[in-house]
């Protein structure tokens, strides 16, 4: 589903490039879940960026249930992000002029994939039934993080890009948001690349991965 | 002490970081100042000439005595009532030629002339010199403008056409515009008129004005209290309060884009001014701050605007003069000189314009709860209810404006309801829109589209206040260009209809009024001559133009008439009845077939009104009577002068040879053409500095629109990056964002072109009426609206394309940041 072939990067800073990703490769096959842990500043972020075109490496190659990512125009990576990929963030980026009947059914009407009756399924899963005619801004952080998830899954994406999706939250509502997050994940079939400080909840997906010094080694 | 510096140097670091939003600050201050202070100068330059003409010389205030109708006035009568003990000064007044200007020359004796006389003169002012001036070879004072125009430094000595030497320049800065003042001796020697006056000032005192004149002189004299003191004032004023409006519609206008930028600096400084307070920075203290550095910018703003002001001033000052002394014959000095005060003011009014606009930030700061973290909840109903509370304060406005035109009279009252109903107009403008946005959204389908007009929604308010500054520039432009043109059509009709004759002849005396007549006759291609007379009197303390004419049919079938009993030019022609003009009409409340009483001379003189006419661009009262009934009734001598009928094609030769036999120049004799060319050039210079106001205001309407875009984007990639994420090409968003703010700005013209025909007939039905005292017709001109709607969109898509480009280009690690920050 997701390869990732010798991808480099780098940022300009004042003293020169940084070197952030040297040469990463890795594989993710369809249905299965990685999680992605590394110290602050080690470029999980960057990574993920990459990954759903939302930046462009500097070499190497990402493809995406077969399509390549790298080198491609920006019209073609949002296509690819509308259709295949779906992202999920620490910060809860929901649209602020939406409902949030409107937010969650946005991607699956975006991508053309609205069903109502699976959308209804979520949002009771996710327990938002009763907050679909509210503003994002009325909800706490909990509540918005599990919207951005409803979002995500309801447009059925073949490959989910997850940044410390509970890193805003507590401890006990973040863990409760990530077990319906995971439930859903895995009863959807996607595959799941997640970063995340935590070892912890590193453990609970199927494969781990640590990126340190611009390398990548696995744990699992 | 410490903590207020540094305070204002965190805050003053926010500018650094963000270059574009401080020069929209510093850029809308400037011109809003620069519009106004410009304005001002324009007006205080002309007030100031008017104050200087005021008091000594012709059309003053001062009591004059002046020769009856053939005597002439000469020394002796001056050493006769001197004698007499009466407080008399001589005056002549001529015209001279120093190279190709023409100039007024005025003789004056400074040791008798009346103290109120002479403190418009130089000659009270310290430094005067009166023996240099009554002495060989004397002084010849002048206004330091006159000095300029002549190109010629104090100290110089003039050659006048005729050869004659002027006395050294000096400088008098009371003198009026093109005016010389010299010893009256002397310029009975310069203007070859020995021991001859043209007036008697008389010291303002009642006593002597109730005092009979000598048996011989009382029928040699007689009296004239000229024009009251502030005629010239009153008469302009309406001009001056057209030009104040539009500079303060332009003030406003500005203060929007302060007001925009001032509120989202301080939004996004929200963060750091909580964290201060945090730190120890007492509430009193971080206002304080920021007043503070809203005055500092204010000042910088001011600075730049006033001399932005002044160079606009410079540039319109020669069409406003002109304009002046075309209409109102009021002279004007070319040459710009302001004083301190109006530098002063000037700054004043762009601190209290900074203040203005910045006073609601400064209020929220000074109530921001230091630990209201992302207390935002409740801005979807506050805005709401925001939207819903302008929209009533401007409907109470159209309100207000109703009763100002219904119920009050008056031009300051028809200026205020004015700007009742535009202010009015522009509070109901985010309410207007959130409609159309709601009808937008009710009818979208798909989720972008959506999307599209829910943000549409949001952004209503945020652009609401630069989209009311597009609405009220653009409203302006078309009020004033339908008023203008509507004036233009009616006015070159008019004059069509009002120059039926094809030469005029204006006779400077009655002896020169002989030799034309001579002359005339002989001229076997004038198929008609209608001599005329012409007086200025006054009617209920009002100054009064008294035309007198012979009634012939060439008046019959062109004369602009409005209304008119039967007969009326026949009752004109019985020396009982008068033709009046609009003016008068509308001021005095006269109709056809009322009577009014002339008091000419000790008899008064019973006039029943036969008639109304048109009489556009003139300030004063007219009236058409009689012209032997009129020289009966005259106590002073008339302005004579001849219409001539001939075939169109002989005028010119016709005009040619009465300047070479007759000796004429200038408009003594002037053909159809020419009056009527040198009438458009008036009509066009007038609309000179109206048209530039204008089109500067709705200059400062894109300032405006984008400013705040440039400050709007800057806080929409938060909103933006998230569509990006879930695939909407950057490209395709920053085409959404401009679509959007078209729609936006689009819907705002649209609703310009009713507003500002609403305004065109207020100007035209209500503000001409109360400041000239004529109707004007109102035609509408499409194709200008296009013009204008053309130039508005233009600005529009100038104004949004450059910022909502820079959203596109930017590098995708900018937007990407937006999923790690805090928002
Ligand atoms: N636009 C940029 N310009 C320059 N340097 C950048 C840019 N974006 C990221 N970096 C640098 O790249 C490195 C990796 O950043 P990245 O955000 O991927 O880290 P991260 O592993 O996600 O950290 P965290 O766990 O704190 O989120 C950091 O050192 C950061 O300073
Ligand atoms: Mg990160």
């Amino acid at each position: 589903m997701l390869e990732i072939y010798q991808v480099s990067k780098s940022f300009p800073t004042p003293q020169g490039p940084l070197a952030v990703l040297q040469s990463i490769s890795l594989n993710l096959a369809a249905g299965n879940t990685l999680a992605l842990t590394g110290e602050s500043g080690s470029g999980k972020s960057t990574l993920l960026h990459l990954v759903a075109g939302l930046d462009s490496v500097d070499a190497g190659t990402v493809r995406v249930g077969g399509e390549t990512v790298t080198g491609r125009a920006d019209a073609d990576r949002a296509r690819l992000r509308r259709t295949t990929i779906g992202l999920v963030f620490q910060q809860f980026n929901l649209l602020p002029s939406l409902t949030v009947g409107a937010n969650l059914a946005f991607q699956a009407r975006l991508c053309g994939r609205h069903e109502p009756a699976h959308l209804a399924d979520l949002t009771r899963r996710l327990g938002l039934d009763g907050l679909l005619d509210r503003y994002p801004e009325q909800l706490s952080g909990g509540q918005q993080q599990r919207v951005a998830i409803g979002r995500t899954l309801a447009a059925r994406p073949q490959l989910i890009l997850a940044d410390e999706p509970t890193g805003n939250l507590d401890e006990a509502t973040g863990d409760a948001v990530l077990d319906l997050f995971l439930d859903e994940v895995r009863a959807s079939g996607a595959a799941l690349l997640m970063v995340t400080h935590s070892e912890r909840l590193a453990a609970r997906l199927g494969h781990q991965h640590h990126l340190s010094q611009g390398r990548l080694e696995s744990r699992s | 002490m410490r903590p207020l510096v540094q305070t204002l140097r965190a805050l003053l670091a926010h500018w650094r970081r963000h270059p574009v939003q401080l020069a929209a600050w510093v850029v809308g201050l400037m011109l809003a100042t620069a519009l106004w202070s410009g304005v001002q100068a324009l007006n205080t330059q002309a007030r100031e000439s008017y104050d200087r003409a005021a008091g000594l010389f012709a059309g003053a205030a001062q009591p004059m005595l002046v020769a009856r109708e053939g005597e002439t006035l000469t020394d002796d009568v001056f050493a006769t009532l001197r004698q007499a003990g009466w407080p008399v000064s001589p005056l002549l007044e001529g015209r001279v030629r120093v190279g190709e200007q023409a100039l007024t020359l005025v003789g004056i004796d400074p040791v008798t002339l009346p103290a109120e006389a002479a403190a418009a003169s130089a000659v009270d002012q310290t430094g005067f010199e009166l023996a240099a001036f009554l002495t060989r070879p004397g002084l010849t004072l002048a206004g330091p403008d006159t000095l300029q125009q002549l190109g010629v430094e104090p100290g110089a000595e003039l050659r006048l056409a005729s050869g004659a030497l002027l006395p050294p320049l000096a400088v008098a800065s009371t003198v009026p515009p093109g005016t010389l003042l010299v010893d009256v001796g002397l310029a009975q020697q310069l203007l070859q008129r020995p021991s001859e006056l043209s007036r008697l000032l008389v010291a303002d005192d009642p006593r002597w004005q109730t005092q009979a004149l000598p048996e011989d002189l009382a029928e040699r004299l007689y009296w004239q209290h000229g024009q009251s003191e502030d005629d010239l004032t009153r008469l302009t004023d309406s001009f001056h309060l057209n030009l104040t409006a539009l500079g303060l519609l332009a003030f406003v206008v500005g203060l929007f884009i302060v007001n925009g930028a001032t509120g989202l600096a301080f939004e996004q400084r929200s963060s750091l001014l909580r964290t201060l307070r945090a730190c120890g920075v007492s509430g009193r203290q971080v206002v304080l701050a920021l007043l503070f550095e809203v005055l500092l910018l204010a000042l910088v703003a001011g600075l730049l605007g006033l001399l932005l002001g002044y160079g606009l001033a410079a540039l319109l000052l020669p069409d406003v003069a002109a304009s002046l002394q075309g209409l109102y014959g009021a002279r004007v000095a070319g040459a710009l000189q302001l004083e301190p005060r109006w530098w002063l003011a000037g700054l004043g009014m762009s601190l209290c314009g900074a203040l203005l606009a910045a006073v609601g930030s400064l209020w929220q700061a000074a109530r921001l709860p230091v630990l209201g973290l992302a207390r935002r909840e409740a801005w979807r109903a506050h805005q709401q209810r925001g939207v819903m509370l302008l929209a009533l304060l401007g409907g109470g406005l159209w309100l207000l404006a109703l009763g100002l035109f219904m119920a009050g009279s008056g031009l300051v009252v028809a200026f205020a309801g004015l700007a009742a109903l535009l202010l009015g107009a522009a509070l109901c403008l985010p309410g207007l829109l959130s409609v159309a946005v709601g009808i937008g959204q009710r009818l979208a389908r798909g989720p972008v589209a959506e999307w599209f007009w829910a943000e549409a929604r949001q952004q209503v308010s945020a652009l609401s206040l630069a989209l009311m500054a597009l609405l009220l520039a653009l409203a302006a432009n078309i009020g004033v260009g339908s008023m203008v043109d509507s004036f233009r059509l009616t006015f070159t009709g008019w004059l069509d209809q009002r120059l039926a004759a094809e030469v005029y002849m204006n006779a400077e005396d009655a002896e020169q009024a002989e030799q034309m007549v001579e002359w005339l006759v002989g001229q076997p291609e004038i198929e008609a001559i209608l001599p005329t007379g012409h007086l200025i009197s006054r009617y209920a303390d009002e100054p009064l133009e008294l035309n007198g004419i012979r009634v012939h049919d060439t008046y019959r079938d062109h004369w602009p008439v409005q209304q008119q009993l039967a007969d009326g030019w026949d009752r004109v022609g019985t020396g009982q009845a008068a033709m009046i003009s609009e003016q008068m009409a509308r001021r005095f409340d006269l109709a056809p077939g009322d009577s009014l009483t002339l008091g000419l001379a000790a008899t008064p003189w019973l006039l029943q009104v036969a008639g109304i006419y048109a009489d556009y661009g003139n300030p004063r009262a007219q009236m058409v009577v009689d012209l032997d009934a009129l020289m009966a009734r005259a106590e002073g001598p008339l302005r004579q002068g001849f219409s001539l009928r001939l075939h169109p094609d002989a005028a010119p030769q016709l005009v040619e040879r009465a300047r070479r036999d007759l000796g004429l120049e200038g408009t003594a004799v002037i053909d159809q053409a020419s009056v009527r060319n040198f009438s458009e050039q008036v009509f066009e210079r007038t609309f000179v500095a109206t048209g530039a106001l204008n089109t500067l205001t709705l200059g400062v309407a894109g300032v405006a629109l984008l400013t705040s875009l440039l400050t709007l984007t800057q806080s929409r990639l938060p909103q933006l990056a998230p569509l990006w994420a879930q695939g909407l090409s950057r490209r395709h968003l920053a085409w959404l964002e401009w679509l959007r703010t078209l729609c936006l700005a689009g819907f705002t013209i649209l609703l310009a072109v009713p507003l500002g025909l609403l305004l065109a007939w207020c100007l035209v039905a209500i503000i001409n009426v109360e400041a000239f005292g004529w109707r004007l017709p109102l035609y509408l001109f499409p194709e200008q609206w296009l013009r204008l709607i053309g130039l508005a969109a233009l600005t529009t898509v100038l104004a949004t394309a450059w910022p909502l480009w820079r959203l596109g280009r930017q590098s995708p690690a900018t937007w990407s940041k937006v999923f790690a920050h805090e928002q």
